[in-house]
């Protein structure tokens, strides 16, 4: 069975497992996340569940969204996510999808926007590699050559300067460490994409 | 209250005595070998005590054998199964590292006086 769920990033911390190691683990609160519509392939074409996530006022939506959740009778929130599962049938409008659904030991992946860098140079960007600071150097962090003279022309996809982040970024493969239904809380082992407080999906993952 | 402060929160242990740096220290340590598990014991100056909250540690440092051996403990590890106390020294600075350039009689504590 497909299981998702929508949180937020908390941050990081680390825990010690029953053999004593110390793992680094990203706390996601998540959920509890309203199916607000069940896409059907009769009705739409394809299978998908429409989730929603973190409740807000009424009045901090407009009239179309207030609606949409009205028919559904749930109340108003924030986020509204679709996923196409292939078992979306299995869900119901008004289901609640929880954290209580994974286990520690899962493996899921976890997708984000990543943290914006700006405008990046091509060491930070790519990992090349500097040119000396000193020593009458005059060539301290440029991106170097482009291309063979003979070429007479730059490559398409040429790694170069330019906006870095701030990109949807999938990790694959994190093992849940924990589980606590009662405050809505997954503990991931490894780091997610995004800053603290970004919205991020949780999936039974691909690879498992 | 914050959620990540309370989820380390859950995790300290609260079977640790109070100890600093300068005192002398038993650490008993779990040690698995195989499917056997056995306790370890090492005893040693505490010459510093570091990090905050679950990632808090301490360093031990004992002459073995004429040579410096210095082990650094999580405090909050389910691997410490013990830490005993054994004498409190009289020091007056946080980390000790100074104790690793001195051997011999200046390598001493002198215990705190209690009136």
């Amino acid at each position: 069975m497909e299981k998702v769920i929508i949180g937020k990033k908390l941050g990081m911390t680390q825990m010690f497992t029953e053999t004593g190691e110390l793992i680094p683990v990203t706390a996601i609160l998540a959920g509890p996340c309203p199916v607000v519509q069940v896409k059907t392939l009769e009705g739409d074409g394809y299978q998908a569940v429409q989730v929603a996530y973190e409740p807000v006022p009424e009045r901090k939506l407009n009239r179309p969204e207030r609606g949409h959740f009205a028919k559904a009778n749930i109340k108003p929130h924030r986020i509204l996510k679709e996923f196409r599962l292939n078992n979306a049938a299995e869900y119901k409008v008004g289901d609640e999808l929880t954290v209580a659904s994974f286990q520690p030991g899962d493996a899921v992946d976890v997708t984000g926007i990543s943290k914006g860098k700006g405008f990046a140079g091509g060491i930070k960007r790519w990992g090349f590699s500097r040119g000396p600071e000193s020593h009458g150097s005059k060539y301290h962090r440029g991106v170097g050559s482009l291309q063979a003279r003979d070429a007479a022309r730059v490559f398409k996809g040429r790694k170069m300067p330019g906006h870095m982040g701030a990109v949807r970024r999938t990790v694959q493969n994190l093992q849940v460490v924990k589980v606590d239904p009662e405050r809505n809380l997954l503990l991931v082992k490894g780091s997610i994409p995004g800053a603290k407080g970004s919205v991020v999906t949780i999936k039974n993952s691909v690879k498992a | 209250m914050d959620i990540l402060q309370s989820l380390e929160r859950e995790q300290l242990r609260t079977d640790i005595p109070d100890f600093k740096a300068g005192d002398t220290v038993r650490v008993h340590v779990r040690v698995v070998e195989g499917a056997r598990e056995r306790i370890q014991v090492f005893e040693g100056v505490v010459i510093a005590r570091r990090g905050g909250g679950i990632r808090e540690t301490f360093t031990v440092r004992r002459m073995s054998y004429g040579i410096g051996v210095e082990r650094v403990f999580p405090l909050h590890s389910p691997r410490i199964a013990k830490i005993e106390v054994m004498r409190r020294g009289r020091v007056r600075r946080a980390k000790l590292y100074y104790l690793r350039n001195l051997t011999g009689k200046a390598a001493r504590i002198e215990d705190i006086r209690r009136r």
